[in-house]
């Protein structure tokens, strides 16, 4: 199979408006994967799917990550010379920026017809508030259908031209994205055997009061 | 004898009169069986239970190997899984009870009639199990609806499926048809049917019957 690079610039070549990048994973799997152009996601997965080289013709897995808002430290060296003919000195100037999140969607890919893979690509959304559309990839492979489905309703991802786009594990009238980490569940942990931890601290709000302190009483004394 | 106990022990058929067991058997032995109605009943009833044919999840497995020929549950009479809570009188709630199921696990209890039974089986049913502590899981199936015989385990093995089931028997027999102590289906002040909770925005609502469950107080530490 050819490299990830290669397919990266065979995709370049092919879509030359199309920003495609390699997200390297530090991992040991270091299974790297390739971070595709979301508003030309159906024809990149078209060409990864058509092309002879690779006929990547199964998508065994899609699933989706939510990234949070990340806080930046950018350092910036400059080197100011000494006026009294010193050594230059280097002064950090430290500026905080925020990256905002986003919603992404991996998609795992190999070919039955060729025998190879994996092959991972990503798409990501624009933020995770109002820009959470993605092209779906149903059309394309059709074993996405649950998938996307299961990964809109944990995450929120609205997979356009999706054919039956519905909440797949919770019910319809169901209002979080649980899988998204701001997900905060419902406390129903009325009653803990042994809490521990998180479920100790969530626990402890329903704790009966404890009773008021009962006022001194003189013992009667028996005439 | 000289070692009788000072209380004598509750004859255990109380309505046949005051006859001892030895008593009884010379009677049968003379071809006379001496017997009572709420014997009779309770025995007929505790030797043919009806299970709903009804599994969540993997100890839903273990309760069909129960019916297999191995473990065979219809030494008890137990065998016929119904497959309509109309002709059932005994759910046993076998695995892991979602909040998008319990609505329509409390429909199927309101669908069967009385006289009726609830086995919560395996860690699931009983307080949510290993999944207690996510989002989609129903802390234990008696927040809905009332519960029987509680069998643990993850999941619990055939064998103690059948031991659940003949606790359950013992309790139908020692069931009274008459008086204050009557069978709960037997009385016209105790519910048998129980609201349905809805689907609501972030769990179901309510997340629990109060009437059924409350939590149990436990006095702790701060």
């Amino acid at each position: 199979m050819e490299t990830l690079e290669q397919i990266r610039d065979r995709i370049a070549a092919r879509f030359p408006g199309a920003k495609v990048s390699i997200q390297l994973n530090p991992g040991a799997a270091a299974e790297h994967s390739l971070l595709i152009d979301s508003k030309l996601g159906r024809e990149i997965a078209l060409f990864l799917r058509d092309d002879a080289a690779l006929q990547l013709d199964y998508c065994s897995n899609a699933t989706g990550v939510d990234w949070l808002d990340k806080e930046i430290v950018d350092v910036k060296k400059t080197t100011v010379a000494d006026p009294a003919g010193g050594p230059a000195k280097v002064v950090e100037e430290k500026t905080k920026r925020t990256e905002p999140g986003y919603l992404e969607a991996v998609y795992h890919l190999y070919s039955m017809a060729l025998r190879h893979g994996p092959v991972v690509i990503r798409m990501r959304t624009g933020n995770r508030r109002d820009d959470v559309k993605l092209p779906s990839l149903t059309p394309v492979w059709k074993s996405c259908d649950f998938q996307e489905r299961e990964i809109f309703d944990l995450y929120g991802i609205v997979f356009e031209g999706h054919p039956d786009l519905r909440r797949l594990l919770m019910w319809d009238e169901f209002k979080d994205h649980p899988m998204r980490k701001d997900y905060v569940s419902p406390d129903d942990f009325e009653y803990e055997p042994t809490p521990h931890d998180a479920v100790l601290a969530r626990a402890k709000a329903h704790y009966p009061a404890p009773p008021p302190a009962a006022p001194a009483t003189q013992p009667e004394v028996k005439p | 004898m000289s070692d009788a106990p000072s209380t004598p022990t509750p004859t255990p058929f109380p309505a046949a009169g005051n006859i001892s067991d030895a008593e009884r058997e010379e009677l049968r032995r003379h071809g006379i069986l001496l017997t009572s109605l709420e014997e009779l009943y309770n025995w007929g009833r505790a030797n043919s239970i009806w299970p709903l044919q009804f599994g969540l999840a993997c100890c839903a497995i273990e309760m069909i190997a129960a019916a297999t020929a191995r473990f065979d549950i219809a030494r008890f009479g137990a065998e016929i899984f119904r497959p309509s809570p109309r002709q059932a009188d005994l759910m046993i709630v076998s695995g892991t009870v979602t909040k998008k199921m319990a609505p329509n696990v409390v429909r199927l209890w309101n669908q069967m009639p009385e006289p009726k039974y609830c086995i919560a089986m395996g860690a699931c049913a009983i307080s949510g199990g290993p999944f207690k502590q996510g989002y989609n899981v129903l802390k234990g199936v008696d927040r809905f609806i009332p519960v029987d015989i509680y069998i643990p385990g993850c999941p619990p093995r055939p064998e103690a499926l059948l031991n659940g089931l003949i606790e359950l028997q013992k309790k139908i027999q020692t069931e009274k048809v008459a008086g204050p102590q009557a069978a709960k289906h037997l009385r016209s002040d105790v519910q048998s049917e129980f609201p349905v909770p809805e689907y609501g925005e972030h769990d179901i609502v309510p997340s629990k019957n109060p009437d059924v469950w409350s939590p149990p107080s436990l006095p702790r530490k701060a």
